[in-house]
């Protein structure tokens, strides 16, 4: 079985019980997961089947406490298991991350008793699909331009406008939407079943495609006031919600890394070109030595991070870092893997080229690389080059 | 009802051993260590008796302080209580061994006893059998499904060609065999609870042992493969060589 990449031992520096939550998932990728995902990707469609199983072993919402029926962990056991999920695909880790930090998040941190009540357990389970409505097809990077509306009625809000590029947006059964109106930015939980919403998977991709990517639209969707997220006021809170979610993904690029660097690996170690394991010539070394050196920067970013995390110490600016820095790396290690796997290095038989088309969302979904370089940009200069 | 789960700790069914120089034991340093497979299938289905009928699962291992690794993986996936046999190496003789785990079963009274029909490093399948011997107990081994009654068990086991059934009264000892079920992944929830449950420390006085291993081989390199031909000109070779040399038909 898949025994990680450690070169420094940092497995030392994590708690026992942290190093069984990893191996636990670890043992359910490899088990329950990477014996499917192949047919899957072929396929385009996300395997529903998991969802029950991520549900039951307490991967949805990791860190929401258990009177919500979430398992109430810490946030380095959380990124250590969106790290072992995306060691399996990308596709994997965004369903945990969009239910967890993008829809249950936002519930937990901005709704009323009631709809934590009513959403969490279920999401918690995979009873309910979860997505999260902020990108427009006009506004990516610059989501206060967002043209959707939601305008007061009475007992609610009618909603119209369009989002696009939506981790399960044409499977899911809610979807947390950002609207504007009268007060700044609201957020909604919105019955993915209402009369006026419509909503359709995005064909034709090459990337992600053991995950769903819909986009959605609002024809005077009705929502009842009991539905609006009572404490999400203006831009910030649905960008807290990335927050959450880009912290899952710093861990995930490492994750997918680790997959290409140790299937690259075995195969440098046993195949044999001029008589001699194609390892032991220097060029593929130093490929082999450069994945394994960015990987374990990786891994410590990660672990500062998640300490830094669960001591209320992380800053939105950290997170973009490691993000950055991570899905980089993690993009550059799948391209180095898969040339070390050379012609078979095309085929499914091998996951390397599935993780690194999927690298190429994850480096642009959840803020893309240019827009976190602007992050820390204005961080550390006190300067925004967006405004 | 009350069951015992005796388990192993053995290393993961892909390290790559290495031995030491003179080839008398296996060098443990960057082995990793997993609950024994067959194990596993013992664990998960005292749990599912549990959760049908009500009771306590306890599970029971012996060796070196590393073996508690695997003691936290049966706890996380949902056993009540736990029980470490503490020895410096673990045995090599499956009798000293099944001499230690009765000898701690005697001490309660169990309804149930489970574990692995064998453990994935030796081999040696004796366990199941040498137990139910020591406790005076039915042993039913090589299990693939298991119905549990009142005061007795019906349990499915492989023969060669077919299956048996075979109902014994309880308590009983079982070995567990691959198809008895599903065994569940450690859940988030059930690992932190693992966690707050102490592991009732004993430490056995091992017999001396009648039979120990002295010395291991790695397998033989395999021989490189043979292209006989690349025709049907070639079929006639083929069967001799794989009847001949190979002795597979």
């Amino acid at each position: 079985m898949f025994q990680g990449v450690d070169l420094f031992q940092l497995s030392d520096w994590f708690t026992e019980e942290e190093r069984m939550v990893r191996d636990s998932v670890r043992h359910y990728v490899q088990q329950s997961y990477l014996p499917i995902v192949s047919q899957y990707h072929r396929k385009g469609l996300f395997p529903k089947e998991v969802i029950p199983q991520l549900g039951e072993m307490g991967l949805l919402g990791v860190t929401i406490p258990e009177k919500y029926g979430g398992p109430e962990l810490t946030y380095t056991i959380y990124g250590l298991a969106m790290q072992e999920l995306e060691r399996g695909d990308s596709g994997l880790r965004s369903f945990a991350s969009v239910q967890g930090s993008l829809v249950m998040y936002p519930i937990f941190t901005y709704g009323s008793e009631a709809q934590k009540n009513e959403y969490l357990p279920k999401l918690a389970s995979g009873e309910l699909i979860g997505c999260y409505g902020l990108t427009e097809p006009d506004y990516g990077s610059n989501p206060g331009g967002m043209r959707t509306k939601a305008v007061k009625t009475d007992g609610g809000w009618l909603l119209n406008g369009s989002k696009m590029w939506i981790t399960n947006g044409s499977i899911a059964d809610v979807a947390v939407i950002w609207a504007k109106t009268d007060e700044g930015v609201s957020g909604f939980i919105v019955d993915t079943d209402s009369k006026g919403f419509t909503a359709k998977a995005i064909e034709g991709k090459y990337s992600l495609r053991a995950s769903d990517t819909g986009e959605m639209s609002f024809d005077d969707v009705f929502v009842p006031e009991e539905n609006r997220l009572p404490l999400a006021k203006g831009l910030k809170a649905p960008l807290s919600c990335l927050s959450e979610a880009r912290y899952g993904i710093a861990w995930g690029a490492i994750g997918s890394a680790m997959a290409c660097y140790d299937e690259s690996l075995n195969y440098a170690q046993t195949r044999i070109q001029f008589d001699k394991p194609i390892g032991a010539f220097q060029l593929v070394q130093q490929k082999l030595v450069e994945m394994v050196n960015e990987i374990t920067k990786g891994q410590m970013l990660n672990y500062r991070l998640g300490r830094m995390k669960d001591d209320g110490k992380a800053r939105h600016y950290h997170i973009s870092l490691a993000k950055r820095n991570n899905v980089d790396a993690a993009l550059t290690i799948a391209r180095q893997a898969r040339s070390i796997l050379a012609a078979s290095g095309i085929t499914n038989e091998y996951q390397t080229i599935r993780h690194m088309l999927n690298l190429e969302s994850v480096y642009t979904y959840e803020g893309t690389h240019d827009i976190h370089t602007l992050i820390i940009g204005n961080h550390i200069t006190g300067l925004n080059a967006v405004q | 009802m009350k069951i015992a789960v005796c388990v192993k700790q053995v290393p993961d069914t892909e390290t790559r051993i290495k031995l030491s120089d003179d080839h008398s034991e296996v060098i443990e340093d960057d082995i990793q260590f997993i609950l024994n497979p067959y194990d596993e299938f013992a664990v998960e289905e005292a749990l599912k008796i549990k959760e049908a009928n009500e009771g306590e699962v306890t599970v029971i291992s012996l060796g070196p302080d590393r073996v508690k690794s695997a003691i936290r993986t049966a706890l996380a996936m949902g056993a009540d209580k736990a029980i470490h046999i503490e020895c410096d190496k673990n045995p090599d003789d499956p009798f000293e061994i099944a001499e230690a785990l009765a000898s701690v079963l005697k001490e309660d009274s169990y309804d149930l006893i489970l574990t692995g029909k064998q453990a994935i490093d030796d081999d040696h399948s004796q366990i199941p059998s040498i137990l139910g011997q020591k406790l005076n107990l039915p042993a039913v081994n090589v299990v693939v499904k298991l119905e549990v009654g009142d005061g007795k068990v019906k349990a499915e086991r492989e023969i060669d060609g077919g299956h048996e059934i075979i109902e014994c009264s309880l308590p009983t000892v079982i070995g567990a065999q691959r198809g008895l079920n599903e065994p569940r992944y450690a859940a988030l929830k059930g690992i932190m609870r693992a966690k707050k449950i102490t592991i009732e420390e004993k430490h056995a006085e091992l017999n001396e042992e009648q039979m120990s291993v002295v010395d291991f081989h790695y397998p033989p390199q395999k021989e490189p493969g043979k292209i006989v031909g690349d025709s049907a000109d070639a079929v006639p070779e083929l069967l001799r060589l794989l009847r001949e040399e190979a002795k597979v038909i």
